[in-house]
């Protein structure tokens, strides 16, 4: 191939080398150091991939770029997996997302981060995230996405416990690990059947075969679907297994912004846009997709309507708008929900800045409770806040605005099934501003709830990264749908976005923007005109409170039917059956015997020189014996022969 | 004078004399209870080799029979003079010399 030199092993590459750095040297290294390796490899990758966008937009590179990795990884009969990247204009998105945002986010970890003294062993984790997503992204096959997949599972596993003194913070990251572990087990399951069924896991390969046999629909096809979309509801927090997101909140607050809104939490998203033909040969899995995001979407806004946590609300908000995106991929509007996942790294990521930077100045106090009044004091971060907020109520002219309505439109054109999709989908859009708003005043308006409090200033090192976000915000959904899904449909097929009904998407649009104002309206009525309200609601509907603030005791009833069952199994079936009685047992027979065998043969030592001597010349009798007797010849006088023939 | 022997006192005299002195220190190395004695039964087996050496070495015409011979005695006279240190000092430990009682060798 020839071409511009791209680079392109070194964009994960040089986040490992910094990895491996800080995290084997990092604790001796001076912190000035940490830190410049820290941003450096981040940096480097983000030129690169911008490097690879400008040859791109400058005409002088064709996607997509497919670089088979020089040495085969597996290579058994006619099966070949590399470690090849695919460069196309779905991962460039990506990339461009996933190490710009990352970068912003390590600059701002500086500030937020320095006084910690895990402050090396953080970015080491830090870079080994952004290592593995760029792996994922960047994967030219499935088993290797599977690696990048399964990476981003180890960092944030290693981030959320990152505090790992604090008993809630390991538990957290425990189970982020086992709940992701369920979702992978079903991917794995995937993955196998696709190669059972193509032969190969490279994606372009796999597309161009569906795309020859365009008759091949349904069956086996849905089977794969549905365990890749198991998969992603692990890894991207949908129902049933989103329950560790919240939990995940544990982890310092760059990282909840990075892995856990940004970038890990839509790998889910990516993989369904990255395996879109499958999808689109898969109806009855596509069905379901859309069904479980909007779902997700609808469930996780009500949950967060509760949360006193700042970033439990935060949390359950991700959640709801990685449901929106599993909605537009649901509908096959595939670009549409990577353009959700683009500006919803902006904006969410900026949401967890501004808490970030409210929780620091408030030396670590996350209850919203004991906020407001924050705006005199915190004025960039209050300004940043305001604009990611109205960015996620999907208020024109928002970044959110853009990509939620691309979804809703795509979804309401899917007939009477849509059109509920699309009523669940405006219903969530209400809830989402009611509750985003409800963060907003309680934080920011108001007087100050608790004199104690003295916020500090912002450092440079995190407003400056929130600023840029804020600008993203505001104008990262300009380009419009129909652009950006023109520039992705190489990657993604075209997006059929056409009604029968002129200026359908502007009625639309405009009954999404006044449902998010209504919810402003609620809001603002709630916590700023009367704030009692609330807490008279919640009197007057005690069952409905409690369920929602219980998030419908979806942790307990998961504790009951799995949980358990699975920890009294294993400590009865496993721990005192298995363990106890056969692997125990089977121990204690091989100690016993050579127990017994030693206080027989014990005697024979007894000290008695004349007792060994006798042995020895019992032993020198024998042998002389041994030799001198001819035993062959005796034995074959009795008819037995020993071995060779006797003549 | 030489031949003297060789044509009159075959070969397996000498080795069944020496294998009746071995024998006889194997059996008293294990029926006696005495130290010293149990030590001059294993002289009597060492020098019961020493006939069978010679014996061959004159039978076959070959001097490293007789080499061997004087290695052995080498070896029993530095044996002897370690024995009888270590005797010495068993009784000044145990004031015994019966075998029986010294069972130092037990675990």
């Amino acid at each position: 191939m020839t071409g511009p030199l791209l680079f392109l092993p070194l964009i994960p590459l040089l986040p490992f080398l910094g990895f491996l750095l800080n995290g084997l040297l990092g604790r001796r290294l001076p912190k000035a150091l940490v830190t410049t390796i820290g941003l450096a490899a981040p940096c480097a990758s983000f030129l690169l991939v911008l490097h690879v966008a400008y040859l791109f937009w400058s005409g002088s590179l064709a996607l997509p770029v497919v670089e088979p990795g020089a040495p085969a990884w597996i290579s058994i009969g006619a099966l070949h997996i590399d470690f090849g990247s695919v460069i196309d204009q779905l991962s460039l998105v990506m990339l461009l997302v996933v190490t710009g945002v990352g970068f912003l986010i390590h600059i701002y970890s500086v500030g937020y981060m320095h006084d910690d003294e895990g402050y090396a062993r953080y970015f080491a984790y830090l870079n080994l995230f952004l290592f593995f997503m760029t792996v994922l992204v960047q994967a030219g096959n499935v088993l290797f996405m599977f690696v990048g997949w399964e990476g981003v599972g180890l960092a944030s596993y290693l981030l959320i416990g990152f505090w790992f003194r604090k008993p809630s913070a390991a538990n957290a990251g425990k189970k982020a690990f086992v709940v992701n572990r369920i979702g992978d087990f079903a991917f794995l399951i995937g993955i196998f059947l696709l190669l059972a069924n193509f032969g190969t896991l490279t994606f372009s390969e796999i597309g161009a075969n569906l795309s020859a046999n365009p008759a091949w629909n349904g069956g086996v096809l849905n089977v794969i679907a549905l365990c890749l979309l198991a998969g992603a509801t692990g890894k991207s927090a949908q129902l049933p297994l989103y329950i560790w997101l919240p939990d995940a909140m544990e982890g310092p607050t760059p990282v909840s912004a990075l892995i856990h809104a940004a970038t890990m939490v839509t790998a889910g998203v990516y993989m369904i846009s990255r395996m879109h033909v499958l999808f689109n040969h898969a109806p009855i899995a596509l069905a379901t997709v859309a069904v479980v995001g909007a779902a997700t979407a609808f469930f996780a806004a009500t949950m967060g309507l509760v949360q006193n946590d700042i970033k439990r609300v935060l949390a359950y908000s991700t959640i709801s708008q990685l449901g929106y995106m599993f909605l537009g991929c649901g509908v096959a509007a595939y670009s549409a929900a990577i353009f959700h996942l683009m500006t919803h790294a902006f904006f969410k990521a900026l949401l967890f800045l501004g808490a970030g930077s409210v929780i620091h100045a408030l030396g670590g106090e996350q209850d919203m409770r004991k906020m407001g009044g924050l705006w005199k004091k915190m004025p960039v971060t209050f300004a940043c806040m305001t604009a990611a907020v109205l960015a996620i109520c999907g208020i024109f002219p928002f970044a959110g605005f853009f990509s939620k309505d691309a979804i809703l439109y795509a979804a309401f054109l899917q007939g009477a099934g849509g059109v509920v999709l699309w009523i669940v989908g405006v219903v969530t859009a209400l809830l989402t501003a009611l509750y985003m708003f409800r963060l907003w005043y309680m934080t920011f308006l108001g007087e100050p709830r608790d004199a104690a409090h003295h916020p500090h200033a912002t450092p440079a090192s995190m407003a400056v990264p929130m600023v840029i976000l804020g600008a993203l915000s505001l104008c990262g959904g300009w380009i419009g749908i129909e652009r950006f899904g023109s520039f992705l449909a190489p990657a993604l097929g075209a997006l059929h976005l056409d009604s029968r009904i002129p200026h359908l998407e502007i009625y639309l649009s405009i009954v999404a923007v006044l449902v998010a104002l209504e919810g402003w309206l609620i809001a603002d009525k709630y916590y700023r005109r009367r704030p009692g309200r609330p807490a008279q609601l919640a009197a007057a509907m005690p069952g409905a409170y409690k369920v929602l603030y219980n998030k419908y005791y979806v942790d307990e009833i998961y504790e009951a039917v799995f949980v358990k069952p699975l920890l009294e199994g294993s400590r009865w079936v496993l721990g005192v059956f298995v363990d106890k009685a056969i692997v125990g047992g089977a121990a204690w027979l091989l100690a016993g015997t050579s127990l017994l065998a030693g206080a027989i043969l014990q005697r024979w030592q007894s000290g008695n020189l004349r007792s060994y001597a006798a042995w020895l010349a019992a032993g020198a009798a024998a042998v002389l014996l041994f030799i001198v007797v001819p035993w062959t010849t005796l034995l074959a006088g009795f008819g037995i022969h020993l071995g060779m023939a006797v003549h | 004078m030489s031949s003297f022997f060789a044509q009159d006192v075959p070969i397996a005299w000498y080795l069944l004399l020496s294998a009746v002195l071995f024998s006889l220190g194997v059996v008293g190395f294990l029926i006696k209870r005495n130290l010293i004695t149990v030590f001059m039964s294993i002289e009597l087996m060492l020098n019961a080799v020493n006939l069978t050496f010679v014996a061959f070495a004159w039978q076959w015409h070959a001097v490293k029979g007789q080499i061997f011979v004087f290695f052995v005695m080498m070896v029993a006279a530095a044996e002897a003079a370690v024995g009888l240190a270590i005797i010495i000092a068993v009784f000044r430990a145990r004031a015994t010399l019966a075998v029986d009682r010294i069972d130092l060798m037990k675990l």
